[in-house]
């Protein structure tokens, strides 16, 4: 269905890979028992989670017995955040994250705040990146975590984890990363960066939607997700979705394996793509980091345009892309990431991200700026903003 | 999500475009709700609507209202576009999706902002209008959930 389209919407979702699909296959008409079960059948699906949580804890360097399979990256915020919270609250009410994180983790917050927390909500640059000084000044006795995303969705920005890290170790504060969009795209090395508990999720690189996991250190006491069977070590009961966890073990293994040479890819398609949207399309404004992004990431500003518009005239052309516009979400606010990093309204309201994959190719990012150059010259002319920008400053 | 009509009007937008010397014009919305939208009318001695021509900034259903509604209002009387109303201008691109309903409104109010200013320049007063609003979301507030 998605064949003839260009589909440039890989940080919304990706399609799961043809080896995950195959390897996830049997477990859902052969191996179809219960891991929990005594017989072969059972044991067989049992072997395929424990050789998936084992793939994945190597990815980050961190022990098997560390992994918890969840039902995706909101969950595994959720779980981490408001389950530290209640856990440390003898210790303090005080929680410190970013502006411009996912909304799993802000209206978490929102809900703790609403429990008695207290939550900081740290300002970044005009690229999107915290910095760790200021976090270090924000910190207070009673602060118990820190939550900051590893790269974010929206702009692509990837955040000086390590040392947000360090400065939550050396504190003595639990320090939380929502890697979503990070985790198969970058290397990630848990103990290194002092991440305490990671997030991410399978439909991010290739693996299925449904399935995703939180990395929690060893020694910290976090209460169950889900109270029932001893599944997850007791902290997330319910039978394991068996098929979904052999596809996000296959996904990891390929996503490490192919890291540097679809990395080397996405990079030469984002860069060729901005190269020539900055030349050849004027009054427009990359948004993030040029130099700290993901791989995949491009997302502009084009000023006098709206996105929603812009986004459908692009899918009227076989283009998937994404926008930070109001009309977008469903609310009248523009994204809070694009206003975060002090774009105005009409500005934020203007954006257009996308998010490449290793197998698009050169001749569609050609096609999409040819389309993208068409749209937004069509839309200016339709623009009372344009109209009274050029009349102000001619042409 | 949007009706054939809306896309029809959204692809193919009628009376895009700017009237040099309109007799009124209105523009009404703010770029903070990323929705702008300008209307000229050219009005004749007999106060009928000539000429209609618009130009939006906004989202696919703002673009497709403001085609419909000058649409509606063409060749019409004063009085026959006061009673071009938001239910109207939706109920001729066979409805909107429920987010976008706001967008109905500021046609609505785009054309009574134009009108207003014909009737400004004019010195007459038009039954029923009343002065455009600088802002259509001011009141609105969004509700809370968690």
């Amino acid at each position: 269905m998605m064949g003839q389209s260009i589909y440039l919407d890989h940080a919304a979702t990706t399609k799961t890979s043809p080896e995950a699909v195959a390897a996830m296959l049997p477990y859902f008409t052969d191996y179809y028992g219960n891991p929990s079960s005594i017989y072969s059948a059972g044991t067989a699906a049992k072997g395929a989670v424990m050789q998936a949580r084992e793939t994945i804890a190597a990815t980050l360097g961190v022990k098997t017995n560390e992994i918890y399979f969840t039902a995706g990256g909101s969950e595994a915020d959720n779980w981490a955040l408001v389950a530290a919270a209640e856990a440390y609250a003898s210790k303090g009410r005080h929680i410190i994250t970013s502006k411009i994180e996912h909304h799993a983790v802000l209206h978490t917050c929102a809900y703790l705040e609403k429990r008695g927390f207290e939550v900081t909500y740290m300002d970044v640059d005009e690229n999107g990146i915290l910095q760790p000084e200021e976090l270090r000044r924000a910190i207070r006795p009673d602060t118990i975590l820190i939550s900051v995303m590893f790269a974010n969705n929206e702009i692509g920005t990837v955040q000086p984890i390590k040392e947000i890290g360090a400065i939550a170790r050396e504190q003595g504060i639990l320090f939380h990363t929502d890697a979503v969009q990070a985790y198969g795209h970058m290397p990630i090395r848990a103990e290194e960066m002092n991440i305490d508990m990671l997030s991410a999720s399978g439909h991010k690189f290739y693996g299925p939607k449904g399935i995703g996991f939180l990395y929690i250190r060893t020694g910290l006491k976090l209460r169950s997700f889900l109270h029932g069977g001893q599944q997850e070590r007791g902290r997330r009961a319910g039978t394991e979705n068996v098929p979904g966890i052999v596809g996000i073990g296959k996904a990891a293994e390929l996503a490490f394996q192919r890291m540097e040479e679809n990395t080397k890819k996405e990079r030469a398609l984002r860069d060729y793509l901005i190269d020539r949207i900055e030349k050849e399309i004027p009054y427009c404004r990359l948004n993030g980091d040029r130099e700290r992004r993901l791989s995949n990431n491009v997302n502009f500003s084009f000023r006098f345009v709206e996105g929603e518009s812009l986004l459908i005239m692009l899918d009227m052309k076989g283009i998937c892309a994404s926008s930070g516009s109001a009309c977008t979400s469903g609310s009248l606010d523009p994204s809070h990431v694009l206003l975060s990093i002090g774009l105005p309204h009409e500005i934020a309201h203007g954006s257009l991200r996308m998010t490449v994959g290793a197998e698009n190719t050169m001749e569609e990012m050609d096609r999409t700026v040819e389309a993208i150059k068409e749209i937004v010259g069509k839309l200016r002319e339709m623009s009372p903003l344009y109209e009274d920008f050029i009349k102000k400053n001619g042409q | 999500m949007y009706s054939e009509k809306v896309m029809d009007h959204f692809q193919n937008p009628r009376n895009v475009g700017e009237i040099e010397d309109a007799s009124g014009v209105g523009t009404v919305g703010n770029a903070k709700c990323g929705d702008i939208m300008r209307i000229y009318l050219d009005i004749d001695g007999n106060g009928i609507i000539q000429d209609c021509k618009f130009k939006t900034f906004g989202c696919g259903a703002a673009v497709a209202t403001s085609s419909m509604a000058t649409e509606l209002v063409k060749g019409k009387s004063i009085e026959e576009a006061m009673k071009v109303t938001n239910k109207a201008v939706m109920e001729a691109l066979d409805g909107l999706p429920p987010v976008k309903v706001h967008c109905s409104l500021l046609a609505e109010e785009a054309i009574h902002a134009a009108l207003w200013d014909y009737a400004k320049k004019h010195g007459i007063e038009i039954e029923g209008l009343k002065p455009p609003k600088s802002d259509i979301h001011e009141d609105e507030e969004e509700g809370e959930e968690y």
